[in-house]
């Protein structure tokens, strides 16, 4: 079932080799091709730009009111590249090398190479876009550093490079819709793939405006949808973000690929009280500077500025002192998990650690006193020198995180905690980042292919760019060739209808239910399971009680849930009881899934397989796999194994002491 | 930091949709936390609305973390309430005080028909960027990020334009509902970096002339816009716009 089709040849030739030989659609067909386009975020937004630039002709559809507040705008710290402009040894290799490792050895290497080739053309497509990237006194572009690497090649605009990125790709992307060659459908959902002689050939999409349901035909169908880690209920992801397109692929026959990957990042703002609907992340880039510690002493009540030096547990340096507070995510938030559970945690909720500026200020104070030329400078004067630099460098993070807790982390130190960030697991692609389906495509945080399991800082944006401005033109085009006899199929074709009526008759069962529940107590409660059960740390015995309770709490939405309102109007609560379905009947795979990789891999740990030291004890004789679920049907998954082979790099334990 | 717990009364706009007339229902929310969140405040009221079988508030929110400017609420007068600089999502409920009175109404303009409750449609900033709201670079034309260095000012002075999140809340604020402040923004990103050079007359002229067509109103020159937007987009930019627009209206090439 599973072909990759990853080119012969070299590693480093690949990507090359196969842009030469691939299969081109000439200008006048590609008018004549119809591609949709799902989810308009950095994988969506740079596709539907890119191949409307080409001359296909594009629907996009999106569920919020603009393209341009896909979640992607989020993202804070910054975008990957190889450009090695700081001159510290970076390279295409390196980057690659890191991602892999950072994956802990469960990524492709094909993919994840031309992920680090293209890297260096995003920086230079998004500076001709006029994205504001920082810069030097010289003019030339900032960089500073991230998790898991020792070079400096991350890209930023402040703490919001996701949003100019986005900005962009949106603008790119309306300069398409102005020139007719992209239709924009914003507040409309994908609701089904509608497929004709095993090939997908177009979707059924609600307008969330009036409810009606809407035929959409495309020669392909490129999901962009983003990923699911809403599925835990609290997360950083937006309110909105849901795994219905991707899960009607996999209905529809698309593989899931490693469900389990999640990404719990580890400096978020910690939960304040069951009213939390999200989590907030403070961006990875502070650990570039902070430094996070608890109290040696259990159950410490004093406040943090009264511990004294001696008495904190700088707990990432001393284990890791290579890396120290850069160490990848998964490794920082499991050794935050291990305080915690251990008595050492801070705040009210004891579900905390301390992320302390305190030392980078007096740091930048006294070499702003260096510049200036001044000795003899007061304490205080270094420290408000400091602070200067501090805000300047992260200000906007720093307001976020006093607005939403009223304490100001310039004088006290911040708290975090990880929360569910990303999710390495998507559905299943090949080199073409095509599907189990053919014609139907997986962009960006939607598919699994290239970080394995565990996703580098910065390198999200990057891999949603990289697929959506350098990959999929290629690709598509070389499947495409293959449409320009097929011409467009009309939506009355019986399996529109057929796929119509599908949804519609689901959603007229979900609003005959009138139970008494309403679909976030559902979505609250499943979140809790997934948390508990399948979260940071997992095991055999917490997993097959999480998929009896996610299937009883199934059994439970599908006849109690209410949802007020009516099918053709603005229906909120219709729309989340959409999207909570699919989350529950992924839950349970996630679980599954879980359960059969019985290694520790990168965000996945398993609390039987540790190490002595309760690091990562990972399988490779028996797990150096993809896991690729195949839907048989109510409850029943095959799973199907693509072995990863390495070529060139050789895995080894991963080492950040 | 203190927390409490508050009982509000809730005064929100309710509008089946765009061609209902809509009016105010009053709301009691109790033992509300300081600690929540504006909108998980209205989740609390929503939560009450569908165990009494009543239909919830329609809003737009989706991050929550002030930076996708979906949300989008009038409180108590002021587009986004009462703390500067901030987005509804980033309220916070210590913001008010037991027994509070809280006003909620939709943005208010002709350009922002309501869709629903507090719901409005807000795809003419969508079109306003159409109108010429890029750099035209088609995907693989681009030179060496670093081949055109670019004055730090210039560069940090486009980036605070760029950081406009689109939420128009300063159409909401201006009682003409004038877009200038949004439009000023997006001119004003491009019009300070050299990549946006070859295109700069043409696109203030074309992106004037496409807010105008929307129904927006003319500027009234008081700030209003300023002083709620959410991510300080300053007035300069109006005035920088001013410039661009007056200069490419007197200029022959266009």
């Amino acid at each position: 079932m599973l072909n990759a089709k990853i080119p012969s040849g070299p590693l480093e030739n690949k990507w090359a080799d196969y842009k030469g030989h691939c299969k081109l659609v000439n200008p006048a067909n590609k008018r004549k091709l119809e591609v949709i386009v799902v989810g308009t975020g950095l994988a969506g937004a740079s596709a539907a730009a890119s191949l409307g630039e080409l001359g296909y002709k594009v629907k996009a559809f999106c569920f919020q009111d603009s393209p341009r507040r896909a979640h992607s705008i989020a993202a804070q710290g910054g975008i990957n590249a190889a450009k090695n402009y700081q001159n510290d040894g970076d390279s295409v290799f390196r980057l690659f090398y890191d991602t892999i490792k950072g994956g802990d050895y469960r990524a492709r290497e094909a993919n994840v190479h031309r992920l680090a080739e293209v890297s260096t053309n995003i920086i230079d497509q998004c500076v001709a876009q006029g994205v504001p990237f920082a810069r030097e006194y010289g003019g030339l572009l900032s960089n500073r550093s991230f998790g898991g690497t020792q070079v400096q090649r991350t890209f930023y605009a402040a703490g919001q490079t996701g949003q100019q990125l986005l900005i962009g790709a949106y603008q790119a992307l309306e300069r398409q819709v102005a020139l007719g060659n992209v239709t924009m459908y914003s507040r409309h959902e994908m609701l089904e793939v509608v497929t004709i002689e095993g090939k997908a050939k177009g979707i059924i999409a609600r307008d969330l405006v009036s409810g009606k349901l809407e035929r959409h035909f495309g020669h392909a169908v490129l999901l962009c949808s983003g990923g699911y880690g809403n599925v835990f209920y609290l997360s950083t992801n937006a309110m909105g973000s849901n795994v219905t397109a991707a899960w009607k692929a996999h209905k529809k026959g698309a593989a899931f690929a490693n469900p389990c990957f999640t990404q719990i990042h580890p400096t978020c703002i910690p939960v304040s009280g069951d009213h939390q609907s999200k989590l907030t992340l403070m961006s990875e880039s502070l650990r570039n500077d902070g430094r996070i510690w608890v109290p040696k002493k259990q159950n410490d009540t004093r406040k943090a500025t009264d511990i004294p030096e001696e008495e904190r547990d700088y707990y990432l340096e001393r284990r890791y002192p290579a890396f120290g507070n850069l160490v990848p995510r998964d490794v920082a938030s499991r050794a935050a998990k291990e305080r915690c559970d251990a008595g050492y945690g801070v705040g009210s909720s004891k579900q905390a650690v301390y992320l302390d500026y305190a030392d980078a200020i007096l740091r930048y104070g006294k070499i702003e006193a260096g510049k200036q030329g001044r000795s003899n400078v007061s304490e205080e004067e270094i420290i408000a020198m400091g602070k200067d630099v501090v805000k300047a460098k992260y200000g906007n993070l720093f307001d976020m995180y006093e607005k939403i807790t009223g304490e100001n982390p310039y004088e006290v130190p911040m708290r975090i905690y990880p929360a569910v960030h990303y999710t390495m697991g998507g559905l299943w692609v090949d080199y073409e980042l095509q599907t189990t389906v053919p014609g139907l495509y997986a962009l960006g945080e939607a598919n699994f292919s290239d970080h394995g399991a565990n996703r580098l800082g910065a390198s999200a944006l990057m891999q949603g760019l990289a697929d959506g401005y350098f990959v999929i033109p290629y690709t598509l085009g070389n499947n495409l060739a293959d449409e320009i006899y097929s011409k467009a199929i009309e939506t009355t074709h019986p399996a529109f209808e057929e796929a119509e009526n599908n949804v519609s008759d689901r959603i007229n069962q979900l609003m005959n239910i009138k139970g008494k529940q309403s679909v976030e107590s559902f979505h609250k409660r499943l979140g809790k399971i997934m948390w508990d059960k399948c979260g940071m740390a997992r095991n055999k015995e917490g997993l097959e009680q999480a998929i009896k309770e996610i299937q009883a709490l199934k059994n439970e939405f599908w006849s109690d849930v209410r949802i007020p309102g009516e099918v053709n109007e603005m229906n909120t609560e219709l729309d989340k009881a959409n999207r909570v379905a699919d989350f529950i009947e992924l839950g349970e795979l996630m679980c599954v899934d879980a359960l059969t990789r019985e290694e520790s891999c990168g965000g996945h740990f398993r609390e039987e397989y540790q190490t002595p030291e309760g690091e990562a004890l990972r399988d490779d004789a028996g797990h150096m796999y993809v896991s690729a679920w195949e839907l048989k049907g109510e409850h029943q998954w095959e799973l199907h194994k693509e072995a990863l082979n390495y070529e060139v790099i050789k895995p080894t334990q991963r080492n950040y002491k | 930091m203190e927390h409490y717990h508050m009982n509000l009364n809730l005064k929100v706009w309710r509008q089946k949709n765009t061609n209902t007339k809509g009016d105010f229902k009053t709301y009691q929310v109790k033992n509300i936390s300081s600690e929540m969140s504006f909108l998980e405040m209205f989740d609390v009221l929503n939560e009450q609305l569908i165990t009494e079988g009543e239909e919830p508030v329609a809003f737009d929110h989706d991050c929550r973390e002030g930076i996708c400017g979906m949300c989008s609420m009038y409180i108590n007068g002021k587009p986004h309430g009462p703390w500067q600089a901030n987005t509804t999502c980033q309220l916070h409920m210590r913001a008010f005080k037991d027994g509070d009175t809280i006003v909620v109404e939709p943005w208010r303009a002709n350009a922002f028909p309501v869709i629903k409750d507090l719901t409005v449609d807000r795809s003419s900033f969508d079109r306003i960027i159409q109108a010429g709201g890029y750099i035209s670079v088609n995907t693989g034309n681009a030179v060496d990020g670093n081949a055109l260095p670019i004055n730090k000012d210039n560069a940090d002075n486009s980036f605070a334009a760029a950081m406009c999140i689109g939420c128009g809340a300063c159409v909401a604020a201006c009682k003409n509902s004038s877009a200038m402040l949004f439009l000023s923004a997006k001119v004003s990103h491009l019009a300070l970096l050299p990549q946006g050079e070859p295109e700069r007359k043409s696109r203030v002229m074309n992106m004037v002339a496409q807010m105008d067509k929307e129904g927006f109103g003319a500027c009234t020159n008081t700030g209003a816009c300023e002083a709620t937007c959410p991510k300080e987009i300053s007035l300069t930019n109006i005035a920088r716009l001013n410039s661009e627009y007056l200069g490419a209206s007197l200029s022959a090439d266009k």
